[in-house]
């Protein structure tokens, strides 16, 4: 019971980054398609998993005063995997998302969970907790990289979607466009969630 | 020449805020007030260019001489966290004063995704030594120059009549965006 609960919290209650804003720097800078915030929401998602799942097992035994730096070190670690992994089989998405993989540690989501949520809780809900957190965090990833897509090249996942006559508004592709698709979805929430 | 480029470029044109999306989260997080958007930038300028020349040490004198280049990123969050544990006692025990004006911000700079950021492009862009000052420095005062622009933006804001669902990290990005598509204007200035 608990753990559908922690798992479908963070798919809609507590989504980040729309409702919990945090991590919006590879929000911002990856999401110019949606297969790059896909890519991206997945590799977060992985790390989110596995520095949780660490962290709850070595709750116990990590002193608190150096609990930052031990978390931090274990997302780290789940980090470089990730970066080899992708170096090794998805090239193409490795040079796209560039530094914001390595960046991926100072992501603020993964921190957060660590020492708000796995640091208090056993291992299943904190599994439970890092997999919603993290693919509520590729939903809104993929969604905001597809509008930006849609708008700014007419296209989603590389598929021709609006037809010849479409004029792309490619300012919607480039960085003040995400400063502003962002924008406008937070107020489009704000919308939905004050009905 | 080449230094004032690498200056520019990192200042204005590629300003790592409003172009590379790096440390949004103090950029919407602390620019409220002038005074303390300024310290925030101040700080991160400081712990930019320290951090980014010690891990450049780090990765050109120990890690490739060893072979040990996949622990560059656990090397340099380590760099930087410790970094920011020592200005943090340095500052409280030189200037009381500048650490209350900081107070909270020190800590926070660790998960400034800037600064890891300079620390990686650094060594990305295989800087010389210098070059990695010149550049970390300009990216530190890029960031002070936004977020403090921003901040300016935003005290006025205060006053203005903002659409209730917009009102809060709403209209801030909205702000941020306009303030990016005027830095866009730099993007002539050097290649």
């Amino acid at each position: 019971m608990s753990f559908a609960k922690e798992f479908s919290k963070g798919l809609w209650k507590e989504i980040p980054p729309f409702r919990l804003v945090l991590g919006l720097c590879p929000t911002l800078a990856v999401t110019t398609a949606a297969q790059n915030g896909l890519g991206m929401g997945l590799a977060t998602t992985f790390v989110l998993v596995g520095s949780n799942i660490i962290v709850s097992l070595l709750r116990n035994i990590i002193p608190s005063k150096v609990r930052i730096a031990s978390y931090i070190v274990i997302i780290a670690t789940f980090v470089v995997i990730v970066e080899l992994v992708m170096q090794a089989y998805f090239y193409p998405l490795y040079k796209v998302l560039g530094i914001f993989i390595p960046l991926i540690v100072v992501n603020c989501i993964v921190l957060g969970r660590a020492e708000a949520f796995a640091s208090k809780n056993g291992v299943a809900l904190s599994l439970a907790d890092g997999l919603g957190i993290g693919l509520g965090f590729t939903m809104a990833l993929t969604f905001l990289g597809g509008v930006r897509e849609i708008f700014g090249k007419g296209t989603l996942f590389g598929h021709a979607l609006m037809g010849a006559s479409f004029e792309p508004l490619s300012f919607l592709v480039k960085a003040p466009g995400a400063f502003l698709c962002l924008g406008v979805i937070l107020a489009l929430m704000n919308v939905i969630s004050d009905r | 020449m080449e230094f004032f480029v690498i200056f520019m470029s990192a200042l204005l044109v590629n300003n790592f805020v409003l172009s590379y999306f790096l440390g949004i989260c103090p950029f919407v997080g602390v620019s409220n007030r002038l005074d303390s958007a300024f310290s925030m930038g101040m700080a991160v300028t400081f712990v930019m260019s320290l951090a980014a020349v010690v891990s450049w040490a780090i990765y050109n004198l120990v890690l490739v001489k060893y072979g040990l280049e996949f622990l560059e990123i656990v090397s340099f969050i380590l760099v930087i966290a410790s970094l920011v544990q020592l200005v943090e006692m340095f500052i409280r025990r030189m200037s009381p004063v500048l650490y209350q004006t900081l107070g909270i911000y020190l800590p926070l700079i660790t998960t400034n995704c800037a600064i890891l950021g300079v620390a990686l492009l650094a060594v990305l862009k295989q800087y010389t030594f210098a070059e990695t000052v010149v550049f970390s420095v300009g990216a530190g005062l890029g960031f002070t120059l936004a977020i403090v622009v921003m901040a300016g933006i935003r005290e006025e804001l205060d006053a203005a009549d903002v659409p209730a669902p917009f009102r809060g990290a709403g209209i801030t990005f909205i702000t941020a965006g306009i303030l990016a598509l005027t830095f866009m204007g730099f993007s002539g200035l050097v290649r």
